[in-house]
């Protein structure tokens, strides 16, 4: 029943990560390959206040969302100018360069040694320590972010950024500053992002560079292809897909490390195919590569 | 009192002469033509007045503010709205969302009232409002839940216009508005043109058809090579075999 639990529990984690890329990538157009690293900065910065600081559970996370929004508006000023391919070049540039200070800022990350002992969450009294505690509180995050990406994609912000989707100087000609829109979504995405990572580090109780690289961000770009961009369900389809699904492969009896690059193949797999006869995803409206 | 004027204006791509030290002054109110040949530099002219192109020199003027190196968003914000020679809509969202996406200073398009709604709904019940009246009056309204996409080209033009026409602006660029479209839609914009006109609208237009430059425009401007060879009432320039000539070539 743990092991259920736990998977619902990592379902709920990229359910934020792909609700939150999604209001980029399927509502704005704009495909982020960074996006790992601002659930990287928001486990690295909630998980260092809270073991060395000593700070609460709350503070951990409104510490990550804050340093992600931030770094993300410095980031965005000037790649956001950058369109499509080149934008998405630059994310990944960004990506690279916070995944190696992850990995070489020794006195500060440990590196490659990770940050263990990451105590479990205490949130006003409630200690949070089993599975089904840990479910409750992913559940209420993952429901945060989709009414966040909800409310603002349903609003006359979110049809600013459908316009600068589909074509960014039809936005400008209407007097819509596509830049300010363009960081605004940027911020908020990377926050979400970074309280997705600020859960996962309390949850796993150890957290190293190796969960946050860009073949992170590249699953995370999967499950919203395959859900579907820019829909409601989408994201969240995506993400029950592709945590769920090679779970299974555990049970097919292959030994570990096959099962491990076979789970790589399967995604690459779904990808082609989906691309080939699917392109809007399984629960999509608006297609890649149009 | 003028809408646009520039002075000295000049634009060039790889050393090519899009324009080349146009001066010129557009009214305040009434109907505009601009004509030319294929690159002639009529849409470079507008590319440079509404701030998509920098120019190379001279400067630009809206009334007496400075438009020069301002903005494409903020020389809208003014009250300059422009439509494309390539229809550029939304195609996949519908027609009145994209009639409301040009409503001018909404509440719900900053991050903190788009996410707790306040105010929103009134001011959004009021664009509504305000959004079929210009579909009703470029008579789209019963097509407002279609798919931008999906409608003809023709009723795609009277949408870019209702779009215009929805961001307040008083100051109207349209590139080529009757381009491709069958006579019967031509003759319908034109009237559209005429009652804009009544309404006090400036409007600017790039056109190649003359008869319906004859038929609405109260001043011509004639553009060859990056300048201005003419400019004045259509009965008279349009008649000068300089500028058939320069026309047909």
């Amino acid at each position: 029943m743990d092991y259920l639990i736990h998977i619902l529990v990592l379902v709920c984690i990229f359910a934020v990560l792909t609700v939150s890329l999604d209001l980029l990538a399927g509502h704005m157009g704009s495909l982020s390959i960074a996006h790992a690293a601002f659930y990287g900065l928001g486990a690295y910065t909630s998980a260092l206040i809270v073991t060395r600081i000593g700070a609460p559970f709350v503070i951990g996370v409104a510490a990550g969302t804050v340093v992600a929004a931030a770094i993300s508006f410095i980031v965005s000023l000037p790649s956001l100018r950058l369109h499509d391919d080149y934008f998405v070049i630059a994310t990944f540039g960004f990506q690279m360069i916070l995944v190696s200070i992850f990995n070489n800022w020794m006195h500060v990350t440990r590196g490659p040694l990770g940050i263990p002992g990451i105590p479990q969450p205490v949130i006003f009294g409630w200690h949070i320590s089993s599975h089904a505690d840990f479910l409750i509180l992913a559940f209420v995050f993952a429901a945060f972010a989709y009414f966040v990406v909800y409310r603002l994609t349903s609003s006359p912000f979110g049809r600013v950024l459908h316009a600068i989707r589909e074509d960014e100087v039809f936005a400008q000609a209407l007097g819509k500053n596509t830049l300010r829109f363009k960081v605004t979504a940027f911020a908020v995405s990377a926050a979400l992002a970074a309280m997705a990572g600020s859960l996962y580090a309390h949850y796993i109780t150890y957290i190293d560079p190796t969960s946050f690289t860009v073949m992170e961000s590249i699953l995370v770009i999967s499950m919203v292809i395959i859900g579907g961009a820019g829909s409601t369900w989408g994201p969240l389809v995506g993400a029950v897909v592709l945590v769920t699904l090679p779970e299974a492969l555990r049970f097919v009896g292959l030994p570990s490390n096959v099962a491990a690059n076979l789970r790589q193949i399967f995604y690459g797999a779904l990808l082609v195919v989906m691309m080939m006869f699917r392109p809007r995803g399984l629960a999509g409206r608006y297609s890649f590569g149009r | 009192m003028n809408a646009f004027r520039c002075q000295k204006l000049s634009k060039s791509f790889d050393g090519v002469h899009a324009i080349d030290g146009v001066t010129l002054e557009f009214p305040a109110s009434g109907i505009t033509a601009i004509i030319g040949p294929n690159g002639a530099g009529k849409t470079t002219l507008l590319n440079v007045l509404t701030g998509f192109l920098r120019p190379k020199a001279g400067r630009c003027f809206l009334g007496e503010r400075e438009t020069t190196h301002l903005p494409p968003h903020r020389i809208a914000r003014l009250g300059v709205a422009r439509t494309f020679q390539d229809l550029r809509l939304i195609g996949q969202v519908s027609v009145l969302d994209n009639v409301l996406v040009a409503r001018p200073h909404q509440r719900g398009e900053r991050l903190l009232p788009a996410l707790l709604r306040f105010g929103v709904a009134d001011e959004e019940a009021c664009n509504r409002d305000e959004a079929m009246r210009w579909l009703r009056f470029v008579g789209l309204e019963k097509k407002a839940e279609d798919l931008a996409g999906e409608m003809s080209y023709g009723q795609q033009k009277l949408l870019t216009l209702a779009v215009c026409l929805a961001t307040e602006a008083r100051v109207l660029l349209l590139d080529e508005p009757v381009a491709g479209v069958h006579p019967e839609m031509v003759s319908r914009i034109l009237c559209l043109l005429r009652e804009l006109k009544k309404q006090g609208k400036a409007i600017v237009f790039i056109e190649h058809d003359m008869a319906a430059v004859r038929q609405v425009a109260e001043s011509v401007i004639v553009m060859d090579e990056g300048k201005v060879i003419a400019q004045g009432q259509p009965a008279e320039v349009l008649e000068r075999p300089e500028i058939m000539e320069a026309y047909v070539g």
